[in-house]
């Protein structure tokens, strides 16, 4: 019997094994943030902020914050050495086309044909887009990152999705912390699992078609 | 060079009439014209339609209102563009309320018609939105077997921007990520107020360095 516990880390963990030296990466607010910690070492990606620059460094120690120097989250950031700034225009034309590799996102719901929806639960919730549409829409890989499962124990990842979707088809992999996906055909292929959860298990516990691929390893 | 006219945050608020739609740079209250905006707050003029990339953040425990909510909570607003509005609660109230109009705008949609507007452009074409709400009531072209949203440039009566130094001849520098929007902003509308934290000689700044040219700017307000 496996018990489901909620576990961001092992997320951020494995999409940071995505990139390769020189890929150009926006982590979006929240769950996405967390990945720009787990970048392993000897890997220099150029992490880019919509709201107009790259090299995004680490936050500053406290007392040194720069009002000028912020994230897409208004939150204090710092510049590395051969980062640079630039306006709303440029940073979306970056984004639009096709020059950020990845893109993560979080998300309300993802469903088996890569539709993401993450910025309206209408009635409820309306944040507004902000940049996830375009980033969705213009980057090389779209990862949603996400939970697998709600608190309430439903599966994130759907048949379909029932709320406004922020891009259709775009999705190309989904990271939980069950296991990795990539979106195929119509389906979630699984490609790795995270232990103590088996294939068997996760194909139990997602709400929508699962195929495990013929490769699909435990992640170490 | 012609030098623009210094005038101040009361006389800035002053060129902005009722109705007008009214540009205001900044990125949730980083790069705002803050004096202008208050200036604006205490001119109470209302029935204005905003283009920002959000209504800033507004949070009564924390204390801090920056952006264009001090606008918000005036209720100056019948109309909002923008691409957020999660860090201002007062905005979704009147939302809610019906009170005033939301219309979101992907950011980088955004950014695009501005750019349009500043550049002698009818509109852009954009895969953003496909497929989503966002494509409702526009025209979908379809290129090279790629779709596409025809979505139309957004100009302004009035911009207010803000930068970290302007020249007397109005050209300016901005900081950091304070950049954003306020460039674009800068061209896109009938008249430009540009707040300033630093107005410096007519030759001070070196030309290469200049982010904004002189002939966009029309008035020049001194930061506080």
């Amino acid at each position: 019997m496996i018990e489901y516990v909620e576990n961001k880390e092992i997320i951020a963990r494995r999409i940071a094994r995505f990139f390769a030296s020189g890929d150009v990466v926006n982590l979006g607010i929240g769950l996405p943030t967390m990945v720009g910690n787990f970048v392993p070492e000897g890997v220099t990606v150029i992490l880019q902020s919509e709201n107009g620059m790259m090299g995004l460094g680490p936050a500053p120690e406290k007392g040194k914050e720069d009002p000028m120097l912020v994230n897409a989250g208004g939150m204090p950031v710092s510049i590395l050495p051969g980062g640079c700034f630039f306006d709303s225009a440029m940073s979306f034309g970056i984004i639009r086309g096709g020059h950020v590799d990845y893109t993560v996102l979080g998300v309300l719901e993802v469903d088996q044909d890569g539709n993401l929806a993450n910025y309206k639960i209408p009635g409820k919730m309306v944040p507004g887009m902000g940049g996830a549409m375009d980033l969705v829409a213009g980057s090389k890989k779209v990862i949603a990152a996400t939970t697998h499962l709600e608190k309430s124990g439903s599966s994130k990842l759907k048949h379909r999705c029932s709320l406004p979707l922020t891009a259709a088809h775009e999705v190309d992999i989904v990271v939980t912390d069950v296991g990795y996906f990539t979106v195929k055909d119509g389906k979630f292929r699984l490609e790795e699992y995270f232990a103590p959860y088996t294939p068997e298990w996760i194909v139990e516990h997602t709400g929508a078609d699962v195929v495990v691929a013929p490769g699909c390893k435990e992640f170490k | 060079m012609i030098q623009k006219p210094i005038i101040s945050a009361a006389e800035a608020a002053a060129k902005i009439k009722p109705g007008d739609v009214v540009h205001v740079g900044g990125f949730l209250g980083c790069g705002s014209p803050d004096a202008i905006i208050a200036a604006i707050v205490s001119a109470g003029v209302d029935g204005l339609t905003l283009v920002c990339n959000d209504t800033g953040i507004y949070n009564e425990a924390k204390g801090v209102s920056n952006g264009p909510a001090p606008l918000v909570q005036a209720k100056a607003f019948k109309t909002m563009i923008v691409s957020h509005i999660g860090t201002n609660p007062e905005t979704q109230r009147q939302m809610n309320s019906g009170e005033s109009e939301v219309v979101l705008v992907p950011q980088g949609t955004l950014a695009e018609r501005i750019r349009a507007a500043g550049n002698g452009l009818g509109g852009v074409l954009t895969p953003t939105g496909v497929g989503t709400e966002v494509e409702e009531g526009k025209r979908k072209l379809t290129l090279k077997g790629k779709d596409y949203l025809l979505e139309e440039a957004l100009s302004g009566d009035v911009a207010i921007i803000k930068a970290k130094k302007a020249d007397k001849a109005g050209n300016l520098v901005y900081a950091k990520t304070a950049r954003n929007f306020n460039p674009l902003m800068a061209t896109a509308c009938g008249t430009v107020i540009v707040e300033a934290e630093e107005i410096v000689e007519v030759g001070a700044i070196d030309p290469d360095q200049v982010h904004t040219p002189s002939i966009f700017v029309d008035f020049i307000v001194q930061a506080e």
